[in-house]
């Protein structure tokens, strides 16, 4: 191969390699990424039940019920506008606790709940995912302690 | 006094870079021997006031001095010792400080030691080197002084976060910046020899320690956070495509790219832009990742308390690094020569596969990371997970290892594809043996799992291929190298592939006494009782394991902990590890009625997983080291000569 034809070989088996990444991903994300909807999300548009997604919010104080099979806790999610019912089989994870924020994946039940496969609760005290902060700062809940970072 | 003499180290050390920086510069354009004579001395002085900056602030820190904010922030008096030593960088200020002392050092290490590179060249990377050191140092010092002062001092500090306390965490970041640090130099180089123009073989074999040392301790580091991940936080996986692990991986994948086209370019002169290209990639990954960690721009569970304001700062450093360093290879790659030509089948050829499908790779990573960002800008938001991962990257990656068994046996220029068949028969034999077998025995594997094994175990017989008919003791230490990074990553694949096909996992409600089973254990949690450690208690389940097929009992102690500062609870998974895999167990909470939740794993050969990683580490030192000691020898060589 001559060294001119093998620079524009390589650009080319390069560029080719940048757009089928490019078009593997984009097309992949299409089906694969998760949205990300807060309880006051749920109240105003009716979520996607055949996809995981992900509900973030705070654990409403009291509402964690330990069901009878032992591995099993139900709990609530709120963004002090609107809660979600949560369901989780599993040991969850350590800073999960009553007032704290939380980020669930899963998905949503026909009948308005939700079941977590996951559970994703931050390992700071003093942190909060921004997506939480914010969209509690626009339910007008910015002032409850863990809602001004 | 310490601390404000820490930070007037850091002030000379950022007047030192700027002097680098003038001299170099003047020194090439004005042809002035004089000014470009000083910037080695000047390099070394950088490197060690920057070094006494640093180690004043670990002072600072294994004193427990409360008047200096960051440590009364980050630090706690009854701190084992290791914690807080580590402390030191286990935070914002302290981590950068940490990242631009390597990088000075990294500096002053090429001006005392580098012999080949022509001078000129020489200077410019240098002078390339401050101007990277300089946009860290402005950031430590009008961002982030780790050496602000507290008044009043605090009587006591707020703790390190418990999951941090941990020995292999203490060492990981550093590992990590070593990495980054390292590509930040190649690229150094890499702009020294565009400005100059002396993109050749004698560049190459300059960068190439650099590159390798850089990737050895990514692959350490990221050995290492995968393995914390996996039994720090009790969830059984290994991986969990976290932007944070994202922004470790990005940059491995660009330096495995580059580590490949420099032997290229070093050995027969070919891939000179690409090479250049990759380097330029390479160090805005390293960047790229620094800026994602730092920034809190990210929702992830490694994001420890960020603060964004100071985002904006290191992503105008990121703009003018990448961006200059774009116009740069944009200028000048036009008057870079073509180098040698080879054919399609040749080593060349086959190493042009690996740098394509690694930067694809690498381009898909990038994508997923940074999506959910740029969705969120606007106003949408979503997360991208391990599903969208795993199924694109996943298939790409057996692609390259596939490509991996091959590349090795192939020679440079030309090659005959009967030769190569001819080779590849007994790898080939074996993996469609594994495949086979694991297809009938396991018959729920996914099909990456089964052609996952079934390649790992060709490349482990392929990559031994090069020693054929070859004197072992004359082999050189270079190739050994490559031969145990390329067994690494079968190894490593296999782990992957069988702990994906073949784990099992209970989850129960665990009463006193009673069995549970998972894989082939009996498992019983005979008491729950309380323990104290250092600063921390807990109550610890005490669970007896004992297999099928007998042999002694196995105890395992899972634990949740209660750290008072900051107060914090963790689960502490038990580990117990035989030659075929590892058992892991996580206590949960106890319900109304007395039962606890216990978490089972059964993870048949996870630890080939993290061996292998190590394994690949282990080649990248043997090939650092069979370099260095050859460049050594015909550096020698040429001095007696004149």
């Amino acid at each position: 191969m001559k060294r001119k034809h093998q620079r524009l070989f390589l650009g080319l088996a390069a560029l080719g390699a940048i757009g089928g990444a490019s078009g593997l991903a984009l097309s992949a994300l299409q089906d694969q990424a998760a949205f990300f909807y807060t309880p006051s999300d749920v109240a105003t548009k009716s979520p996607l039940t055949d996809k995981a997604v992900r509900l973030g919010g705070m654990v409403e104080k009291g509402s964690i019920r330990h069901l009878s099979d032992g591995v099993t806790i139900a709990f609530v999610v709120t963004d002090n506008a609107a809660k979600v019912p949560v369901r989780f089989t599993g040991v969850a994870p350590d800073l999960f606790k009553e007032g704290s924020g939380v980020v669930a994946e899963g998905k949503f039940t026909d009948a308005g709940g939700f079941v977590a496969d996951n559970l994703l609760a931050k390992h700071d005290e003093r942190y909060m995912p921004p997506e939480i902060a914010d969209k509690m700062a626009a339910a007008g809940a910015g002032t409850t302690a863990a809602g001004t970072k | 006094m310490i601390a404000e003499a820490g930070l007037a180290a850091l002030w000379f050390a950022a007047a030192m870079a700027l002097l680098q920086l003038a001299s170099a510069a003047l020194g090439l354009r004005l042809k002035q021997d004089e000014l470009a004579a000083a910037v080695r001395p000047v390099a070394i002085a950088q490197g060690a006031l920057a070094a006494l900056s640093f180690a004043l602030l670990i002072i600072l820190f294994l004193r427990s001095d409360m008047s200096v904010l960051l440590v009364a922030q980050n630090s706690h008096s009854a701190k084992p010792l290791l914690y807080k030593f580590a402390g030191a960088w286990g935070n914002h200020e302290g981590s950068m400080l940490l990242w631009v002392t390597v990088l000075a050092l990294a500096g002053a290490g090429i001006a005392m030691f580098e012999r080949k590179l022509d001078r000129a060249t020489l200077i410019a990377t240098l002078g390339a080197q401050a101007f990277i050191a300089l946009g860290f140092y402005a950031f430590l010092v009008i961002a982030s002084n780790p050496f602000t002062r507290l008044d009043p001092p605090a009587l006591d500090g707020m703790g390190l976060n418990p999951l941090l306390q941990d020995p292999g965490l203490a060492f990981h970041p550093p590992t990590l910046y070593f990495g980054y640090v390292g590509l930040s130099i190649a690229f150094s180089f890499a702009v020294g020899a565009m400005i100059t123009r002396e993109v050749g073989p004698v560049f190459a074999r300059a960068m190439r320690p650099w590159v390798l040392g850089a990737w050895i301790f990514l692959t350490i580091g990221i050995t290492a956070g995968s393995y914390w991940a996996y039994y720090e936080l009790g969830w059984g996986g290994w991986w969990f495509w976290d932007p944070v692990e994202n922004a470790s991986l990005m940059p491995w994948l660009a330096a495995t790219a580059l580590l490949h086209s420099v032997n290229v370019l070093a050995a027969r002169d070919g891939l000179r832009a690409w090479t250049l290209m990759l380097a330029v990639v390479a160090f805005s990954m390293s960047m790229l990742g620094t800026f994602l960690v730092r920034s809190g721009i990210l929702t992830s569970v490694h994001a420890f308390a960020v603060d964004p304001t100071r985002g904006s700062f290191i992503l105008v450093l990121l703009a003018i690094y990448i961006g200059g360093a774009l116009a740069l290879y944009g200028a000048r790659v036009g008057r870079v020569k073509a180098g040698q030509p080879f054919d399609l089948l040749s080593r060349e050829g086959g190493l042009v596969l690996n740098n394509l499908l690694l930067s694809v790779i690498l381009g898909i990573v990038l994508i997923g990371t940074l999506y959910p960002i740029v969705a969120q800008a606007m106003g949408q938001q979503l997360s991208v997970g391990p599903p969208f991962f795993n199924k694109t990257t996943g298939p790409i990656a057996l692609f390259l290892v596939a490509a991996m068994a091959v590349g090795p046996m192939l020679r440079w220029r030309r090659d005959e594809a009967n030769a190569i068949l001819e080779k590849m028969t007994v790898p080939a034999g074996a993996a469609a043996l594994v495949t086979a077998a694991t297809f009938l025995a396991a018959d729920d594997a996914s099909w990456m799992e089964i052609v996952g094994l079934g390649l790992a175990a060709a490349v482990a017989i392929a990559s031994f291929a090069p020693l054929w008919r070859r004197n072992l003791l004359r082999t050189p230490l270079f190739t050994w190298g490559m031969i145990v990074a390329h067994f690494g990553c079968a190894v490593s694949l296999a782990g992957m592939a069988a702990d994906s096909a073949f784990t099992s996992e209970r989850l129960v409600a665990a009463r006193y006494g009673q069995p549970y089973y998972v894989g082939p254990w009996r498992i019983v949690l005979n008491g729950v009782a309380p323990v104290v450690g250092d600063n921390w208690s807990a109550v610890e389940g005490r669970v007896t394991a004992i297999r099928s097929d007998g042999g002694t009992p196995l105890l395992l102690t899972p634990q949740r902990r209660f750290y008072a500062s900051p107060p914090t609870d963790t689960a502490e998974a038990s580990i117990r590890t035989r030659v075929d895999g590892q058992l892991y167990a996580v206590l949960g909470a106890q319900d109304a009625q007395g039962r606890w939740q216990l978490r089972l794993w059964w993870k048949p050969f996870v630890t080939l997983i993290w061996f292998g990683g190590g394994l690949i580490a282990l080649g990248g030192a043997l090939s650092l080291i069979g370099r260095i000691s050859r460049e050594r020898r015909s550096v020698r060589r040429r001095e007696e000569a004149e």
